[in-house]
C-alpha cells in the first residue's frame, strides 16, 4: 500500500453520508464518459475490496473491543443492500428499498419472563445502558456468505442484570415487530411472523453475544434491523434477529422461525460449522461479500476461543 | 394479418430476434464492468444466468403451441436459434458454478454434482442439452432422421423439469417464482399431451374408418 492509514481515523473522516448514499446518482452522472476509466477502478476492486468507505458520526467514544477481528470491514454499500429481512420483501435487495418508510421511533423493548424485575425500556434509555462498544464480527449467513461489520452495542448480559432472571430461565427468546400495514411484503416470504429466535441462558450471557444498536459509526439503517437487533457472531446470521420489541426470560427452548419453517434444515442451536452441511448445500465454504473465490468456514466461525466450552459433550451434528 | 407471416419467413427477421436474445448478456457484461452487479457480483451472475436459461427453455418450448393456436408455422424458423440461447446461457451458468465456486477444480465438482441434490438435478438439466445442441443443424436432423431427431430433441422436456426442480430445491422459502415456472411448463407440456391425445385420436378414428370401409367392400 502506497498510502497509510492513520489509525485514529474515524469513519467521519471518509465520505459524507449524504455523499455517499447519492453514490449511484453521481454515478449514473458521471455518465458514458466515465466508464471506461471506472471499469478499470472496478476491476481493481474486484481483486482487493476497499475499505469499508463510510461516514458518520452520531456516536462518538465508542470502546475498542478485543472481539474485534483485524479482518477488513465490507462497505457500508454491502451491508446495506443485501440483506435477509422477509418482512420487507425476499430479495437480497427489496429491504433497502422497502424498510425507507419503516417507523423505529418511538420503539420500546419489553423484557420480561422469568425475571426478577420486568421491564419496558426506550430506545433512550438503551443506548444509556452502558458504554457504547464498536466491535468487528465476522458475519456468516447459512446461504454461504458472510461479511464484515464493525457493529455497535453492549453485551446482552447488560439488560439480564438488569433484570435478574430467575432460577427457572434457562432460555432467551426474541421476537421483532410485525406490522403488516409496514410490511406488506412479509406475506411472500413463505415464513411466520412475527419472526422469533431463541437462545440458551449461557449463550445469551456469553460476553459476545451483542445487543446491537448501530454500525459503521452510526445507528442501524432500517434495512439491518432498526433500532436494535441481536449480533450472535458465531452462529448463522438469521439467530441475529433484527428489529426486537420483546426479550422474553423462560424455561423451555423457545420456538425459533426458520426452525418452524424447516426443522430439518435450521436447527435451534445453528452454530456455524463447517463440518455440518446443510442439507442441500456444503457449509465448509463461504464466500465474503466482495470476493469472487470462496475461503473456508471457520469452526463457530472463527470464536471457538471463547464459545466452543458452551458446547462441550454436545453432538453438534445432531444440535446442529 | 396476412403481413405477419410475411414478417416472419423474411430472412432478415432473425437478426433483430437474434440481437434481442443477446440483450440480457449484453447487459450483465455491461454490469460488470460498471461495477453494478451488486454486493454479491458472483451471485448475481448465476442467478441471472440461470434465469435467463429456464426462460429461454420456456420460450423454445412456447413456439409449438404458439406455431398451431395461432395459426402461424412460420415461428419454427426461431426454434433452433432460441433453444441454443437457452444452452448458451445454461453454458454461463454452468462456467459461474465451474469458477467461482468450484475454483475450475473437476474434482471437487464432481463430488459435488454427486453428493448434492439440487446441483445433481441442475447439472443433469445441464447435460441434457449438450446432445440437442451438437444435433442441432439440418445435417444432424438429415442424418438421424426426422423421427428419431424428434424423439431425442423431447429431452428438453426433461432438462426444463429438472431445472425447475434445481431453482425450486435452492430457494429457502420463496417458492412463488419457482413454482410460477413450474406451473407454465406444466401447462406447456399438458398442452403436448393434449394435442398428441387429440391427434392419436383423429389417427384411431381414420384407421377404424378406413378398416371399416375396407370391409364393406
Amino acid at each position: 500500500m502506497l498510502l497509510q492509514r492513520k489509525p485514529e481515523l474515524t469513519y467521519a473522516d471518509v465520505t459524507p453520508k449524504e455523499l455517499y448514499f447519492n453514490r449511484r446518482k453521481f454515478l449514473q452522472a458521471m455518465g458514458i464518459a466515465g466508464v471506461a476509466a471506472f471499469a478499470g477502478k472496478n476491476l481493481l476492486e474486484l481483486a482487493s475490496p476497499s475499505r469499508g468507505v463510510y461516514a458518520a458520526a452520531k456516536f462518538s467514544g465508542l470502546v475498542k473491543s478485543p472481539f474485534s477481528t483485524a479482518e477488513k470491514p465490507n462497505t457500508l454499500e454491502d451491508v446495506t443492500h443485501y440483506n435477509n429481512f422477509y418482512e420487507f420483501g425476499v430479495d437480497k435487495s427489496a429491504p433497502a428499498k422497502n424498510a425507507q418508510k419503516f417507523r423505529t421511533s418511538p420503539w420500546t423493548v419489553s423484557v420480561e419472563g422469568e425475571v426478577k424485575t420486568k421491564r419496558k425500556f426506550s430506545m433512550d434509555e438503551i443506548l444509556k445502558l452502558a458504554p457504547l462498544e464498536e466491535r468487528i464480527y465476522r458475519h456468516r449467513c447459512v446461504e454461504g456468505w458472510s461479511i464484515v461489520v464493525p457493529w455497535i452495542g453492549f453485551s446482552l448480559s447488560v439488560i439480564a442484570n438488569l433484570v435478574q432472571p430467575t432460577d427457572k430461565a434457562k432460555f432467551v427468546a426474541f421476537e421483532s415487530l410485525y406490522d403488516p400495514g409496514q410490511m406488506p411484503e412479509a406475506r411472500y416470504g413463505g415464513i411466520d411472523f412475527p419472526y422469533v429466535e431463541g437462545l440458551r441462558l449461557d449463550e445469551a450471557m456469553n460476553p459476545l453475544t451483542l445487543l446491537c444498536v448501530g454500525m459503521y459509526g452510526d445507528s442501524l439503517p432500517n434495512q439491518d434491523g432498526a433500532p436494535v437487533r441481536m449480533v450472535i457472531p458465531w452462529k448463522y446470521g438469521f439467530k441475529s434477529i433484527k428489529s426486537i420489541v420483546k426479550i422474553r426470560f423462560v424455561t423451555k427452548e423457545p420456538p425459533t422461525t426458520w426452525n418452524l419453517a424447516n426443522s430439518h434444515e435450521y436447527g435451534f442451536y445453528s452454530n456455524v460449522n463447517p463440518n455440518v452441511d446443510h442439507p442441500r448445500w456444503s457449509q465448509a465454504k463461504e464466500r465474503r461479500l466482495g470476493e469472487i473465490f470462496k475461503r473456508n468456514t471457520l469452526m463457530f466461525n472463527g470464536y471457538q476461543d471463547q464459545v466452543a466450552s458452551l458446547y462441550t459433550g454436545m453432538d453438534l451434528k445432531k444440535y446442529y | 394479418m396476412r403481413s405477419v407471416p410475411t414478417l416472419l419467413s423474411n430472412k432478415w427477421t432473425k437478426v433483430p430476434i437474434f440481437i434481442l436474445c443477446l440483450v440480457p448478456f449484453g447487459l450483465l457484461v455491461w454490469r460488470s464492468l460498471t461495477g453494478n452487479l451488486g454486493p454479491n457480483q458472483v451471485e448475481t451472475l448465476q442467478h441471472t444466468t440461470g434465469d435467463w436459461t429456464l426462460r429461454f427453455l420456456v420460450i423454445t418450448l412456447c413456439i409449438t403451441p404458439l406455431r398451431k393456436l395461432l395459426k402461424l408455422p412460420e415461428l419454427i424458423r426461431f426454434r433452433r436459434m432460441i433453444g441454443l440461447f437457452a444452452f448458451f446461457y445454461a453454458c454461463l451458468h454452468f462456467l459461474t458454478y465451474l469458477g467461482p465456486d468450484q475454483s475450475f477444480d473437476l474434482a471437487a465438482m464432481w463430488k459435488d454434482v454427486a453428493k448434492r441434490p439440487f446441483i445433481t438435478v441442475g447439472f443433469t438439466a445441464f447435460i441434457l442439452l449438450i446432445p440437442l445442441a451438437l444435433t442441432s443443424t439440418a445435417g444432424w436432423i438429415r442424418r438421424l432422421g426426422g423421427r428419431r431427431w424428434q424423439m431425442l430433441h423431447r429431452l428438453i422436456y426433461i432438462s426444463v423439469i429438472c431445472g425447475v426442480i434445481h431453482y425450486y430445491w435452492l430457494v429457502k422459502s420463496a417458492v412463488l417464482r419457482p413454482l410460477t415456472y413450474g406451473a407454465i411448463v406444466t401447462v406447456l407440456l399438458l398442452w403436448r399431451l393434449g394435442d398428441w391425445l387429440i391427434r392419436r385420436g383423429r389417427a384411431v378414428t381414420a384407421a377404424s374408418k378406413t378398416q371399416s370401409a375396407s370391409a364393406n367392400t
